[in-house]
């Protein structure tokens, strides 16, 4: 048998008097962050698991993007009056971006639901759940990214340098979706008439985020697109790669809608933390 | 130096997902005296009601009592897994828990990636990852099972390789349920003296169990639950035979 730790001893405490939230949560995300490497492990094994027995496994993503592309793109540049050159890259960007956020937002529901067994079970920072749920999507993502440079080959508009933008545009999906991860997976363990609500928000969201259409085809009216979220994070992407860079006050609003939601799940965190093993 | 204290601690159940409210009128009607509705007009049931105790380091404690007396409940406060709603509980020392021997397992992943797993569930660096897997592999005894995936275990192989796992390194403090009485009995020899060793390694044990003789043999100490309230605290043999008594 393997010796323990002998010296300094853990000490928990716990006072109902004078609960430390701030502290607790602090300490969760602290460690839930220093067990980055549990989270990517879980991660894995969550992709293999789902696509176990499957030859080409999460390429079915890839495959279904690319199909729903050709599809959508011979049909809606038609539809709209464009021509194939300048309508698929744009389609391209948006969709695969737009399936990595719906994928996350509706992932993000079960975040702490689907890791039941061990929230009753054994004491993990509840924040290696969220990395959990993001590292996945991620993974996730990583298989249909690639079809954003072949687009742009095929159609040889290769964007300029201003699409290194496109990185810190990633890293606040990648913030978003940890927040998210955080916010739904509680509220969605504790209400669970949440998760179907989301869903049909994010099929809504679908079709008022400039995806199949372009911004510009709102004409004077498009100046109300940044108060929708969805479409000021997903241009921190599309915007570097197809505009050449996006405008300021898209990465304005995606960069407060970023704040905002990492407040307001930061905030719920911290207060129904100790909640959580109860309504899982 | 181990120690658990715990002054008025109180933990409750809510019971949430009571759709319609004339269940939970029925429910509140039958007058169970542990269910009822808080300040928010929640349900909740009463798990543990203003349990006062401290165990200090060498105390080997039996929780004894009917099923849904709050014994595992305890356990799974003391492992810092349900948050009390009231009171206060302090807690030295590195706790292993022997709650349930599944926790954290992934049946898709063979033996060895779950002993993987388990280790960095704990948080070890590679040299005590290495170290672990070396030692649940010799003492689970499972031969090239431990590269199959586990769903494909026999239930006794499964119990063998929990079994391994979970006591594989010794805490100061052992939180355990009785799950670990089942096994084969090729298996059973080489557990007990395992779980000796573990028990009188670590400084402190609270085990939840309805085996009266596990109680006389292992324990130093029994509290006796019932409906979440402490019906009785001190030596063993007086109050196991009180309780044996009772039951007839």
């Amino acid at each position: 048998m393997l010796a323990g730790p002998l010296s300094d001893p853990d000490v928990y405490v716990f006072d109902a008097a004078a609960p430390r939230r701030v502290e607790v949560a602090r300490e969760d995300l602290r460690g839930g962050f220093a067990s980055w490497r549990l989270a990517w492990a879980l991660a894995r094994l969550d992709l293999r698991n789902r696509y176990r027995g499957s030859v080409i496994g999460p390429f079915w993503m890839t495959l279904s993007t690319l199909l729903m592309l050709v599809g959508l793109g011979l049909l809606y540049s038609r539809l709209l009056g464009l021509s194939l050159a300048e309508y698929l890259p744009h389609l391209t960007v948006s969709l695969v971006v737009w399936n990595i956020i719906s994928a996350m937002v509706t992932d993000a529901c079960t975040t702490m639901t689907s890791a039941e067994g061990v929230i009753r079970q054994l004491r993990v920072p509840f924040t290696v759940h969220a990395l959990r749920s993001v590292f996945r999507n991620g993974l996730t993502a990583a298989h249909s990214l690639p079809l954003i440079p072949l687009a742009f080959i095929v159609f040889g508009q290769l964007p300029g340098p201003e699409a290194l933008l496109a990185v810190p545009g990633l890293a606040i999906l990648l913030a978003n979706s940890f927040f998210a991860s955080v916010l739904l997976g509680m509220i969605c363990a504790r209400f669970r008439d949440i998760a179907p609500i989301v869903a049909n928000v994010m099929q809504l969201a679908f079709f008022l985020t400039p995806i199949l259409w372009k911004p510009e085809l709102l004409k004077e009216a498009a100046v109300w697109l940044p108060l929708n979220p969805f479409y000021a994070v997903l241009e921190t992407v599309r915007g570097p790669l197809v505009e050449g860079g996006g405008q300021p006050l898209v990465w304005l609003a995606a960069i407060l809608y970023t704040l905002a939601l990492g407040a307001v799940s930061l905030a719920f965190f911290v207060r129904f933390r100790g909640r959580l093993a109860f309504w899982v | 130096m181990a120690l658990i204290e715990a002054k008025d601690l109180r933990v409750e159940f809510p019971l949430y997902h009571l759709a319609a409210r004339s269940l939970k009128k029925s429910l509140l009607a039958r007058a169970a005296v542990r269910v009822r509705t808080d300040e928010a007009n929640r349900v909740v049931v009463s798990a543990l009601r203003d349990l006062n105790f401290r165990i200090e380091s060498g105390e080997r404690v039996a929780l004894i009592g009917r099923n849904g007396a709050g014994k595992t409940t305890l356990l799974r406060s003391l492992a810092g897994i349900y948050e009390p709603v009231g009171g206060h509980l302090r807690i030295e020392g590195t706790i292993g828990s022997l709650i349930d021997p599944a926790a954290g397992m992934d049946q898709d992943s063979t033996g060895r990636e779950n002993i993987r797993l388990r280790a960095l569930y704990r948080n070890l660096d590679a040299a005590g990852q290495a170290a672990l897997e070396q030692e649940v592999v010799d003492f689970a005894g499972l031969g090239e099972f431990i590269d199959v995936p586990i769903k494909g275990y026999s239930a006794g192989m499964s119990i063998r390789l929990a079994f391994a796992i979970a006591t594989a390194m010794q805490p100061h403090i052992l939180l355990m349920d009785e799950w670990f009485m089942a096994g084969d009995a090729s298996f059973m020899d080489k557990a007990e003296a395992r779980l000796n060793t573990l028990i009188s390694g670590a400084d402190i044990m609270v085990i939840a169990t309805h085996n009266m003789d596990i109680v006389r043999r292992l324990c130093t100490r029994a509290i006796r639950l019932d409906a979440g309230r402490i019906l009785a605290d001190g030596p063993v043999d007086p109050i196991v035979d009180e309780m044996l008594a009772e039951a007839g």
